[in-house]
């Protein structure tokens, strides 16, 4: 039979470009999203095998139950104090992400993002490690520093730019550094975070300390080369690390499909490399938290990396520069089936009689008048735009330890022309 | 000692005086290199300060930059200096500004070690000279030895070094000088003068050039194998040429660079590299800037040509005696 006689018969090969489900004015049905019931997933001991548990990484792992109770394996019977300090948090969180989403509409900052929907993320994870724990983070999860204290003074001056920020201004809105808090400096590149992450739980390995890394990035950029190289090098050694994805659905504009989410779940990366991959309820705050602390307990006992693919809902844009109104409906965030975290927690203490309306009101003034207040103190360190708030010179400090000679000349040279330009900001 | 055995007594060295220096690289381990220059080290420091790593190079550096963020001083190599293109973003876009960007809150002290240049038969991948394209970023260091001696005091300094570095060793002189004539017989380090190496810590500060020799009639400016056939030509030729040997590309020598050519008056540059955009036209500009008063000629650049690194045509590539002697011909007419 010769080459072109089978050519005919052959259907024309296709190629398949992912669309999502809904896009602007469609409306939304989540009911295809498969949602297991809160007890269903099993809680393999933290010592087995992580080959043992492949099913983990397909399903759900969710604690909080349709009628607001903690239930199953996963349940990590916390205290109502630690859910109550839980819940504060991700308000927090929340009453930040607005203030500081109405101050880059008003000018006062060039560029800003929320964690709208993700809040549990970032805040029950953080409770579950400790705070001597290094997390690197995406630019997503303001909730690390927010649950570990750090001040929202700090924060919105790193924010603005201004004379308070520690980072001179060097680095572009919420892409905070604050080392003393275990929160790795943020960077623009996707992913990078996940080998620095492994190189540090190695360090610590290596040097015998007790202390392990976490490491934060989109469901999107798992497509980076750089993770799959992170996955590998922690696989191979036992690094002491915790991968996070937030599989928020969306990177920019770009659903979920354009990562893989329609050929298998980001948790199911873990397998192919032996590591224990768990697949949770990323608006489940306890789910977020038993899951950490199991992943933790298996970093610090020596049985190696985790991988946790947090299935959540970014129920806003990207960023201030992004309208997402353009690429999906906007039924999608109100029809999310796994609901709000806030709300999902306040029910939850609410149905186990520690919690209740009032007291929740009165806690959205507290932590709105809280923001309010350093929000004041922040813009009196000034607001980006407004003047010069870095020593002109300080442009060149940090590119080196030491500045060479062709820094220093051109340090000279901006001084130079700043003198010769009669601009209102002279030099500090 | 040739320069592997001098990189490896660095290593060795910095080792043993600081427990926070760790090697990690492919192959680098157990069987100690491929060139041999971690040699002995996993078996003298075990494998948790030596160890091999899989093949991904923004994986070693990335590793290494979170290293270094903990507080170690890693020493990763690129097994060749083709392969650190994979490890660009990490080196151009993560090492190179954490300092800055965090407000010095994170470092990333780090040596990337890399054999690099051609003259051995290695093709388009592994020949390349790519150190321009890090010398265009800010905020890394880019220093090449050009022998035993170099070799080892400066990876003493640059591993002390709290800014990352790449350390490019000129693999074509790893074991001996090489005076450009491929056919002739290879000569090994024995008897030249700087193949004696103390066996102990010594430091070649990073930022300083050396004259290798010293002349009054035309500066060249050269690093890496280049600085061996540029004496060899220089020699052959008869001309009184002074011959820095920069050492350092970042931070450069200016000072030594301008004080020889407005004495000379005469300067020509070479490096293996290709030519466009390369390192010599930023030497050539700063040249011409800080000395044009005191030139008697124009600057005379001779590179590699611009074409990917050729296997069986290595030597049309090269700048060998025969392209460099042209160009000393041509700056010294004038």
């Amino acid at each position: 039979m010769s080459e072109e006689s089978l050519r005919p018969n052959l259907p024309p090969l296709a190629l398949h470009v992912p669309e999502p489900r809904f896009r602007p004015g469609d409306p939304v049905d989540f009911a295809e999203v498969a949602i297991p019931p809160a007890d269903a997933a099993r809680r393999p001991d933290t010592s087995a095998p992580a080959a043992e548990f492949h099913e983990l990484a397909y399903t759900l792992v969710r604690v909080l139950d349709e009628d607001n109770q903690a239930v199953g394996a996963w349940n990590p019977r916390l205290a109502p104090e630690v859910l109550r300090r839980m819940l504060r948090s991700m308000a927090r969180t929340r009453a930040f992400d607005e203030r500081m989403f109405r101050a880059q509409r008003q000018g006062k900052t060039s560029f800003y993002m929320k964690c709208t929907g993700e809040e549990a993320v970032a805040v029950a994870a953080t409770l579950a490690l400790d705070y001597e724990d290094m997390c690197f983070p995406s630019y997503r999860q303001q909730g690390i520093l927010i649950t570990r204290d750090y001040p929202l003074v700090e924060m919105m001056n790193q924010i603005y730019s201004n004379s308070g920020d520690k980072l001179h201004g060097k680095q572009l809105p919420i892409m905070y550094s604050a080392r003393d808090t275990g929160f790795f400096s943020i960077s623009g590149n996707l992913t990078t975070q996940y080998p620095q992450a492994v190189g540090w739980a190695m360090a610590s390995a290596a040097k015998g300390d007790t202390r392990i890394a976490a490491a934060w990035c989109g469901e999107g950029s798992t497509a980076e080369g750089d993770f799959h190289s992170a996955c590998t090098f922690a696989a191979v050694y036992r690094a002491p690390v915790i991968f996070n994805v937030v599989n928020n659905q969306w990177a920019i504009s770009s659903f979920s499909g354009f990562a893989g989410a329609e050929a298998t779940t980001f948790a199911a990366r873990a397998i192919g490399y032996g590591i224990a991959g768990l697949r949770v309820d990323g608006n489940d705050a306890l789910a977020v938290y038993a899951a950490t602390k199991w992943a933790a307990e298996r970093a610090r006992t020596n049985q190696g990396p985790t991988l946790i693919e947090h299935f959540t809902y970014r129920a806003e844009g990207h960023s201030t520069s992004d309208d997402p109104s353009q690429y999906r409906s906007a039924e999608e965030a109100t029809a999310w089936p796994l609901g709000d975290p806030i709300a999902r927690l306040k029910a939850h203490l609410v149905a186990i009689g520690e919690w209740d309306d009032e007291r929740h009101a009165a806690m959205d003034r507290e932590v709105a008048e809280e923001v309010r207040a350093a929000q004041k103190e922040a813009e009196k360190n000034g607001v980006l735009g407004h003047g010069l708030h870095q020593p002109l010179d300080s442009l060149f400090d940090g590119v080196f330890e030491e500045m060479p000679w062709h820094l220093r000349e051109q340090q000279a040279q901006m001084l130079a022309e700043e003198a010769a330009s009669g601009r209102p900001w002279a030099r500090k | 000692m040739n320069m592997i055995q001098a990189i490896n007594s660095a290593l060795d060295v910095m080792m043993a005086r600081d427990p926070d220096v760790i090697v990690m690289g492919e192959d680098v381990g157990y069987f100690g290199g491929v060139f041999r220059a971690t040699a002995g080290l996993q078996k003298k420091y075990g494998k948790t300060r030596v160890f091999d790593t899989p093949i991904t190079e923004t994986g070693i550096v990335g590793v290494a930059i979170g290293m270094g963020a903990y507080g170690l001083r890693p020493v990763p190599e690129i097994q060749f200096a083709d392969y650190i293109y994979p490890a660009l973003d990490q080196l151009v876009s993560e090492a190179a500004r954490l300092r800055y960007r965090s407000a010095g809150e994170f470092i990333a002290p780090m040596t990337v070690r890399s054999p690099f240049g051609g003259g051995i038969f290695g093709g388009q991948t592994h020949s390349q000279s790519p150190e321009g394209i890090f010398t265009h970023v800010s905020g890394i260091k880019t220093v090449i030895p050009s022998t035993p001696y170099d070799a080892k005091g400066l990876l003493i300094a640059a591993i002390e070094d709290n800014d990352p570095v790449l350390f490019f060793e000129p693999k074509r002189i790893y074991n001996g000088p090489f005076d450009g004539h491929w056919d002739r017989p290879a000569k090994s380090w024995a008897g030249h003068s700087a193949a004696t190496v103390p066996t102990g810590y010594y430091r070649v500060p990073l930022g300083k050039a050396a004259v290798v020799r010293p002349g009054e009639a035309l500066t060249i400016l050269a690093y890496g194998t280049m600085v061996h056939v540029c004496q060899a030509v220089v020699e052959e030729a008869g001309v009184d040429a002074e011959i820095l040997d920069l050492r350092t590309l970042v931070p450069l020598d200016i000072e030594a660079i301008e004080a020889s050519v407005k004495k000379t008056g005469r300067c020509m540059i070479v490096h293996e590299a290709t030519r466009t955009s390369g390192f010599g036209a930023e030497l050539s500009a700063l040249v011409q800037e800080r000395c044009f008063y005191h030139l008697e000629a124009p600057i005379e650049r001779v590179t590699g040509f611009d074409t990917p690194y050729p296997h069986s045509l290595e030597w049309a590539y090269f700048p060998g005696p025969v392209r460099i002697g042209e160009a000393l011909k041509k700056v010294m007419r004038t």
